[in-house]
This record gives C-alpha cells, sequence and structure tokens, in this order.
C-alpha cells in the first residue's frame, strides 16, 4: 500500500516525517533494524534515491544511525525520542491555539472545553 | 556521477515539419527519469533516436560515448508505444526470441515476474487482453540487465492496478548502474517515482531538475507544473 504523500511538498520531507511520526509513535522501536531502502521505496511506492534521501535527513537529526555493514537502525537514545515527541506535541498545541485564539476563544474557554471533550471521547 | 546518454544540438525532420530542434540533454546513471511533454513535442522522436530506429537530421546523440549501433542496441532496452510481437506467438516464443536477441536477458527473472501476474507461459498473445499483452511486453524490457531503459507510454493503456504493479517493477529493478527513461503524459501517476523530470515541448528542452527540486522551488507538484506551463 502507497503511503499518503501530498502535492505540494518535496517527496523526501513527507518520507521523512513519516517514518519520524512511525518512531515516535512506537511502530518502531529503539534498536529496531529499519528495512532496506529498497523494500521502504517498495512500501511506499516511490523512488529509492528518493528514499535514500529521507533516510539521510533522520540520520542527520539522530533519529537513526547506520551500522557499517548490518543496516539501519533505530536509534536507542530514549532521550532524543522523547524530545522528539515533546516537540511534536507543541507544534500540534500551537497549531490548535492558533486557531481557538483566532476564533475568539480565552485560555479558561478553551481549557474548559478541552476538558469537556476529552471526557466525552473517553 | 557518471554520463550515460548525452545529446548535443540534437535535431529531427520530418519533411518540413521540426521535430527535435537543437535538443541538449545530459543522463547520469542510476536514475529515473521522466520524459514529459505535451502531444507532438518531440518525446517519440527522442526515444527512436536513442533506439537507432531514426537517424538524426544534425547534431550528435552518444550512450556510452557511442552514436545508436550494435553496440548501444546492447545495454539499451526499449519498450515500444506498440507492441511489435505477432500474435500467433506464446510466451515461450517470446521468451526464446529474447533469450537469442539480447545477451544480458536474464529468463528465471522473466519467469518469476510472469508467475507472479499468473500469465501462462503457454499462452498465445492473441489470446490475451491489451493490458496483459502490455504487461508481457515490459516484463520482457525489464528482465533485460540494460544500462539504459527507455519505456514509451509504459502505463498508457492499463488499468489502475496494473499501473502500481508496473511501477512496483521499475522500483524492484532499479540500479545504481542504469537509468530508465519513462515518457508520458500521466504525470501525477509516475510523479513519486521518479528522480527528475524533462520538460519538453516543441522539440526542445524547456526545464529539466529533481522533482523535489522542483516542489520545493515551486511548492507544487510537477503534475501541477506541468498544467500551468503547458496550459491550452
Amino acid at each position: 500500500m502507497a503511503w499518503l504523500l501530498d502535492d505540494s511538498r518535496p517527496i523526501y520531507i513527507q518520507l521523512a516525517s513519516k517514518i519520524q511520526s512511525d518512531i515516535i509513535s512506537g511502530v518502531y522501536k529503539p534498536g529496531d533494524k529499519l528495512p532496506s531502502v529498497r523494500d521502504l521505496a517498495m512500501d511506499a511506492a516511490v523512488n529509492p534515491n528518493t528514499m535514500q534521501k529521507a533516510l539521510t535527513e533522520l540520520e542527520r537529526g539522530g533519529l537513526i544511525y547506520t551500522q557499517r555493514t548490518s543496516g539501519r537502525f533505530i536509534s536507542e537514545d530514549l532521550q532524543k525520542v522523547s524530545a522528539m515527541k515533546a516537540a511534536l506535541a507543541r507544534e500540534q498545541i500551537h497549531q490548535f491555539l492558533k486557531t481557538m485564539l483566532r476564533l475568539g476563544f480565552k485560555k479558561s474557554e478553551i481549557l474548559q472545553f478541552m476538558e469537556e471533550t476529552f471526557e466525552e471521547e473517553s | 556521477m557518471e554520463t550515460l546518454l548525452e545529446c548535443h544540438q540534437l535535431s529531427k525532420h520530418y519533411g518540413s515539419k521540426v521535430a527535435l530542434d537543437h535538443l541538449d540533454l545530459t543522463i547520469e546513471r542510476g536514475r529515473i527519469i521522466g520524459l514529459l511533454g505535451p502531444n507532438g513535442s518531440g518525446k517519440t522522436t527522442l526515444i527512436k533516436l536513442i533506439n537507432g530506429l531514426l537517424a538524426p537530421t544534425s547534431g550528435t546523440l552518444l550512450i556510452n560515448g557511442h552514436a545508436p549501433g550494435p553496440e548501444t542496441k546492447k545495454v539499451v532496452s526499449y519498450l515500444p508505444e506498440r507492441t511489435y510481437f505477432n500474435t500467433w506467438m506464446k510466451v515461450t516464443d517470446i521468451l526464446r526470441f529474447f533469450n537469442d536477441f539480447y545477451a544480458d536477458f536474464d529468463d528465471k527473472r522473466a519467469l518469476e515476474m510472469l508467475h507472479r501476474l499468473n500469465i501462462n507461459e503457454s499462452m498465445r498473445l492473441g489470446a490475451m487482453s491489451k493490458g496483459t499483452k502490455e504487461k508481457v511486453q515490459l516484463i520482457m524490457v525489464m528482465s533485460r540487465n540494460a544500462d539504459l531503459y527507455c519505456l514509451d507510454e509504459p502505463i498508457g493503456g492499463v488499468d489502475p492496478a496494473a499501473r502500481d504493479y508496473i511501477l512496483q517493477t521499475i522500483i524492484t529493478n532499479y540500479s545504481e548502474r542504469a537509468s530508465v527513461l519513462i515518457s508520458t503524459h500521466l504525470i501525477s501517476d509516475i510523479e513519486n517515482v521518479l528522480d527528475d523530470a524533462i520538460f519538453i515541448q516543441n522539440g526542445r528542452v524547456m526545464l529539466t531538475g529533481s522533482v523535489d527540486d522542483i516542489r520545493m522551488n515551486e511548492g507544487k507538484s510537477v503534475d501541477a507544473l506541468f498544467r500551468e506551463v503547458f496550459r491550452c
């Protein structure tokens, strides 16, 4: 099944963020071996060079590392993964708050809505 | 990167009609390239020149440093727009045909792909649907260990599932030594598998670049850019 990609952003960036969110959400565990570039490219239905570029990007960020002969692995640096997770959460909340403030909600109202909705959903 | 194909001031005229007009183009190894342009822009003419089916009016075209001829036909695998197999041929006949013609033909690879698509080797081409015929031909072409694969409209007549299979085939057979040149106007279908895009119009190269660079610089997909550039 091809990965869902949008039309506006470079493909390698979208691949990198998909794998990043798979790492953060625990689809890949720390120390896991990543599938080969070719298999990942097949799975995503993209060009292997583009997948390679996405992995290089993740490597630069320290989320994955290469072991010379045996392939690529997910970082075992739990702090790095949780830092990434926190950064992603902050980004999401920031987006949400921007929208809510634009709609004219105050902090107390937003928190109250959050509480209520959370109750309803769980 | 190592150059695989080089066109310099390449022109082709059909009588007074100019199909290619002083075209300059370089293709490196290890790339999957989309040759994109509206109808009549010169895509098929360029591919036929690469395969030595047409002779240039002027200019040069070199593959691995050779002009098209027996040397280059050994390393270029060509999927024409139309099927050229006879309808009486069985899949086994075509396999033998390719084995005879091309030293780089890997019949094990071809059989594997045929089996995966449940195509029976004793089936006659005349008994196959258009889409199945196209698949057989693509399998033959991709089962060579060539340096350059030229695919002229490989996804024109097939259904979406077969199209996915064709793209998979191209990705699976990808090698760092070889390049794949795909001519098409169905860009959105193949955009994700391309490294580079070449836009041609009126026999000239309008724009070339990597797909991700184009997306980065233009903020839109190659497909969207194409529609804008070639708006009718």
